[in-house]
């Protein structure tokens, strides 16, 4: 048995792992937060609910409808996706023009409505998701056993998460979601239809959490409160990186996965705080965050 | 009532000043003569909240900072509290005295790292500070993780009250709000507080006007984080109890909800805020997680419909009338 100082590789590498799977989560999930920012200014509190209702969704259609994983990946981001846009419909369009800080609060009581309903519905203990069959085994590495759902997820959430940078940064949706961001009245003189689009950003980025949940179904356990605790370690992340760019937030959430998990290794007692202490060093050394512009 | 004064005019200054005497004579009546027919010990969790929500409002009412992680101030001057009291058999006011102190440390620390950001970013902060201290609260040996600190004794006061005395336990904590109450009261209408509304409304002007921005800030947060010291502290001498409730994000969130529901920056709002939000908790126990759903209900119906709160509608209610 080999050791890095003295601690065994096996259990560096599955840390490691580990971290790399929560930080897939952290990326996918601050990035969606970063989309609905960049455009709505609003800091979306209900990721965290929506995120653990793509996760109920993937379970309810498996559990009733016997519609499997593939499916559910597709499904429930709709789903919740169509859910966002009612939302944002409803109510978060009835709050652009005041104090920012209104649309958290508002998405905050959401956040507690939907965990309390489905705490009233499922219980908080929580329920097994079966991983599908194609997924069943490990690549041996040589050095360690890659499980094949956990090497898909990190593939999975690498793959959306670059195809959203690409989609904003290099096509022509993404230019005309960027010069929105920048100065939505003059886009709007430009004939482009803003508010639709805002919905459909909002749309999306719930869609994301979604699918982030619906990805977290086979690890962890779907419960009520699976999103609750995880959206403020997000938020934190988002802190640390800054919202101003994609690519930033992608990179942060992997980074902080791993270094959690190494945290784990070497001094498992800091290990749920230790993002957060990065985080205070973040705003002491660099208030704007790693990859943010002040504002 | 004979002066027929326009909507548009405010209502002279020496009248606003006397409507809130007579509002704070008949809170505090009601309050001394409450026990009377209410439950005493639920009268006490009112206060305490209350006082915890007014040191909330002091902070978004009066400085618009929001702050998401309040619970951590709550929370950790109730562990004081209770550990001094228990484990080093301080007396209750040195016990209390003890807790209000750590939280304007902790208040110290975090706000000097939440100022550095501002709007969302401090909420952001505000709360994954909290949630750090909610994680040290749950691993640190002394708080008993799950458990909490029990049976702390309420001992005497300054040697000479009995607390065991629920009357005497009562009077005391209304004594310790009412003086709180003055104490924000008096900050608000003091030079501090036209500068700290100041940097609210507009804080470029006012830094160049040659106001040191962060240092109000900065006063502003400690002085509401020790006043939640204060409410945490004086709840675990009333519940002889510290449990990590008190330090957990959810009550953060229903400190924000009190002074929303009551009213934002209105001197009031906060007392009927944490008086109608603890009533609630307290009938709808027995209905388990809807309390959740409801209590989400209200945030979503208050930022939708209701943003002034039942003392800011109250209050245009009435300037309406007498127009």
């Amino acid at each position: 048995m080999t050791e890095i100082f003295g601690v065994p590789t096996q259990a560096l590498f599955g840390q490691l792992l580990i971290g790399l799977i929560n930080g897939a989560f952290y990326a996918m999930l601050s990035l969606g937060l970063a989309v609905i920012f960049g455009l709505l200014n609003i800091i979306n509190f209900a990721h965290g609910a929506l995120y653990m209702m793509g996760a109920f969704c993937a379970w309810f259609l498996l559990q009733y409808l016997g519609v499997g994983y593939w499916w559910a990946l597709l499904i429930a981001p709709l789903a919740v996706g169509i859910v966002g846009v009612v939302i944002e419909r409803t109510m978060l369009a009835r709050l652009y023009n005041l104090d920012h800080l209104y649309g958290l609060l508002l998405t905050f009581g959401l956040a507690l409505i939907i965990q309390g309903l489905f705490t009233n519905y499922f219980g908080s203990s929580g329920l097994p998701y079966r991983l599908p069959e194609e997924f069943a085994g490990a690549y041996n590495l040589g050095f360690m056993f890659l499980p094949k759902y956990r090497a898909w997820v990190i593939f999975a959430s690498l793959a959306v998460c670059l195809s959203t940078w690409y989609v904003i940064e290099r096509t022509k949706l993404g230019s005309y979601l960027r010069a929105a961001t920048e100065n939505p009245a003059l886009v709007q003189a430009f004939g482009i239809n803003v508010p639709r689009m805002i919905t459909l950003t909002y749309g999306f980025g719930v869609a994301l959490a979604a699918f982030a949940g619906v990805m977290a179904a086979p690890i962890y356990q779907v419960n009520p409160q699976m999103g609750a605790n995880l959206i403020i370690v997000v938020f934190a992340v988002v802190v640390i990186g800054g919202m101003g760019s994609i690519l930033g937030s992608v990179i942060t959430g992997f980074g902080l996965g791993v270094v959690e998990g190494l945290t784990k290794v070497f001094y498992p007692e800091a290990s749920n705080t230790v993002i957060f202490i990065i985080m205070a060093i973040v705003l002491l050394i660099k208030p704007a965050g790693l990859f943010g512009r002040a504002r | 009532m004979a002066d027929p004064a326009p909507a548009t005019v405010r209502v002279p200054f020496g009248e606003a000043e006397r409507t809130t005497a007579i509002a704070f004579a008949v809170m505090v009546a009601l309050f001394a003569l409450a026990p009377a027919v209410v439950y005493p010990v639920f009268l006490m969790n009112v206060l305490c909240m209350a006082l915890f929500a007014c040191a909330f409002n002091l902070l978004i009412g009066f400085g618009g900072l929001l702050s998401f992680g309040h619970a951590m101030f709550l929370g950790m001057g109730g562990y004081i509290c209770a550990h001094a009291a228990k484990e080093w058999g301080l007396p209750s006011e040195a016990a209390i005295a003890l807790g209000t102190a750590t939280s304007a440390l902790l208040g110290l620390v975090t706000g000097l790292l939440a100022i550095r950001r501002q709007g969302i970013y401090f909420a952001m902060i505000t709360l994954a500070l909290a949630q750090m201290v909610y994680f040290f609260c749950l691993q640190a040996p002394f708080t008993h993780g799950e458990d909490g600190i029990q049976s702390v004794p309420r001992g005497k006061l300054f040697g000479l009250l009995d607390l065991n005395n629920i009357w005497v336990m009562y009077y005391v904590v209304l004594t310790i709000f009412i003086g709180a109450f003055l104490l924000i009261y008096r900050t608000v209408h003091s030079p501090f507080g036209q500068v700290l509304k100041a940097i609210r409304e507009n804080e470029a002007r006012a830094i160049s006007l040659g106001y040191d921005a962060d240092r109000y800030k900065l006063l502003a947060f400690i002085l509401s984080a020790a006043l939640s010291g204060l409410a945490g502290a004086t709840k675990a001498i009333v519940f002889q109890l510290a449990s990590l409730t008190d330090v957990h994000w959810t009550m953060s969130g229903e400190v924000v909800l009190m002074t929303l529901l009551g009213g934002m920056g209105t001197i009031f709002g906060p007392v009927i805020g944490a008086l109608v939000i603890v009533g609630l908790q307290n009938y709808l126990a027995a209905f388990g997680q809807w309390v959740t759903v409801i209590t989400g209900a209200i945030f979503v119906v208050c930022v939708l419909a209701f943003r002034r709160g039942i003392v800011g509608e109250l209050a245009v209610w009435w300037q309406k009338r007498r127009g």
